[in-house]
């Protein structure tokens, strides 16, 4: 894993300073939605191997929550969104 | 070839040139009863308990790269039976006790050596936790004992006791408890099972599952397509990947954990010892080698390499732990893929799919697991039905609100 990350809020900073929560891709469903599919977003993941999105919070910063794109098998980060903009804020 | 100790004065006699290979290197057939995928601990160990228990002899486990490249050769080796809850000690309680007569039925040297693991505490509650920990597990027939802080002078003088926030104020050890040898686990069970009658075919990747009407009846791989009746997934940190060649989606996601080796010392560490104020835990290997490590990287990750801050914060774990530990150097570090579960327990299971089983969800605890999960794996495979040891670690629990949560971390991976 890349050891900085760039905050847009904070510019790089290095990777210790973030939490990190897990897959960016499930969706929150509707609080009456049916169990599976609250099942299937609290507890299954894709897992792909390559690119991925995951929410990562900056809280020795801004304290945001934050989307990094990233590779998972070479570990390179291609880009890091606020979680609002990034559609993700709903989580 | 059995091996014994006359076996080898007569090889020695013999200039050692008499000794054949472990086990044969088989082209696949075109069909098998079982297909196992993953020639890792839990893979082998079910091909060999298939055989040997079961009966089922018709037999291959496909491994995309050598036996043993995977995690069952990158771990830690520690093996023990000291967890809570109900759902679990069982099932690592059987695997201690296969563990104990390992040897004499693989006729192999797994090296064995039981030398106890001691579980630090430091707080009230900490120790509280612990004597919880030590009772559900005597409820469970396996012995506990609570150690006192002069006691863990005395058999540890080395330890950090007075560290300003993080002074040892006791321990929790169960003396069955100790490491293995962790390619000779694999390559004893691999020999096992090839003397059964099993193919062992390594350097062949799984790349496809192929199904007709919903049922699956076989796999493809770099070297074709290869029939069975059963398939069994036992691919550990890839599990996911695999799964997907059936379109399932599984409650696994996979990371990365780092393992350290130090240059050899005199004997000076008799147990594995961890540490309750971090996740450290640390023992000498035979050749003298202080083998430690700590928590997963926290990231996904599908790498066998970790970050060096992980590493920097093992090392200061340890050096907290065991001053003295500043003073020796470290000779290698590694990674393996772990495939982390949602509630950090394992699932042995029969899937949604006709003749499709799942063995994953080890986290970073597979490797004593390894005698239990392959002899329960292929007591579903060929009964039907879990071996009762392992009817709670279900794929299903999830969804039906039995988790088997030991850390009480809720549904998040990286933090199990
Ligand atoms: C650093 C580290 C320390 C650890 N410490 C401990 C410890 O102290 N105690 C403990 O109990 N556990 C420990 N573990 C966990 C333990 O090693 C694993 O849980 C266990 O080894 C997993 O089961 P396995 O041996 O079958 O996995 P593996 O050896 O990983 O086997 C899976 C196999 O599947 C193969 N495979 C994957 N995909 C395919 C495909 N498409 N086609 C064909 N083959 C495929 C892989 O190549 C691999 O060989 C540790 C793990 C690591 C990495
Ligand atoms: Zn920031």
């Amino acid at each position: 894993m890349a050891s900085l990350i760039s905050c847009p809020h904070c510019g790089t900073r290095p990777k210790e300073e973030f939490l990190i929560r897990g897959d960016a891709t499930p969706v929150r469903p509707a609080p009456m939605a049916a169990e599976e599919a609250w099942h299937d977003y609290a507890h299954l993941r894709a897992n792909p191997r390559g690119r991925i999105r995951e929410h990562w919070q900056h809280v020795a910063g801004c304290r945001r929550w934050l989307v990094v794109e990233r590779d998972n098998f070479t570990h390179e980060v291609f880009g890091v969104t606020d979680a609002a903009k990034a559609g993700e804020g709903a989580r | 070839m059995r091996y014994s100790a006359l076996s080898i004065l007569k090889q020695a006699f013999a200039g050692n040139l008499g000794w054949k290979p472990a086990w044969r290197e088989p082209q696949p057939k075109s069909h098998y009863d079982v297909i196992i995928v993953g020639g890792g601990g839990h893979g082998l160990a079910t091909a060999y308990y298939l055989a040997k228990e079961f009966g089922i002899r018709n037999v291959a486990v496909i491994e995309k790269g050598y036996l043993g490249s995977g995690n069952v050769g990158r771990n830690t080796t520690i093996v023990r039976s000291n967890y809570m809850l109900p759902g679990n000690e069982p099932f690592y309680e059987f695997s201690l006790k296969l563990w104990e007569g390992l040897e004499q039925d693989l006729n192999y040297n797994v090296m064995l050596s039981q030398r106890g693991i001691i579980s630090l505490f430091h707080n009230d509650g900490q120790r509280d936790h612990y004597i919880r920990r030590g009772n559900a597990m005597m409820m469970e027939g396996v012995a506990a004992e609570l150690l006192d802080r002069e006691t863990l002078k005395k058999m540890l003088p080395f330890l950090n006791f007075d560290h300003g926030r993080f002074p040892i104020i006791g321990g929790l050890l169960q003396r069955r408890a100790g490491t293995a040898r962790h390619d000779a686990v694999a390559w004893g069970f691999a020999r096992g099972a090839d003397r059964l009658g099993v193919d062992l075919i390594q350097n062949c990747e799984v790349t496809g599952i192929r199904r007709e009407n919903g049922v699956v009846t076989g796999v493809e791989t770099t070297k074709g397509f290869i029939g069975c009746n059963k398939l069994a997934l036992a691919a550990a940190g890839n599990s996911s990947r695999v799964g997907e060649m059936a379109g399932l989606k599984l409650p696994l996601e996979s990371h990365v954990l780092q393992a350290f080796v130090t240059e050899g010392l005199k004997p000076c560490i008799d147990h594995v010892i961890t540490y309750g104020a971090g996740h450290f835990y640390i023992s000498q290997s035979d050749k003298g080698g202080l083998v430690f490590g700590a928590e997963i990287d926290g990231y996904s990750s599908y790498a066998q390499r970790g970050n060096l801050a992980t590493a920097e914060h093992v090392m200061e774990e340890g050096v907290t732990m065991i001053p003295g530990l500043s003073r020796v150097r470290v000779l290698r570090s590694w990674g393996g893929v772990m495939d982390m579960s949602m509630d950090g327990s394992p699932i042995i299971d029969r899937t949604s799919i006709e003749n499709l089983y799942l063995n994953c969800g080890w986290c970073y605890g597979g490797f004593k697991a390894t005698p239990a999960s392959g002899f329960c794996f292929a007591h579903l495979l060929a009964k039907g039905e879990s071996h009762h040891v392992a009817r709670a670690l279900r794929l299903d629990r999830f969804e039906r609100g039995f988790p088997i949560d030991e850390a009480g971390a809720g549904t998040q991976p990286n933090l199990h």
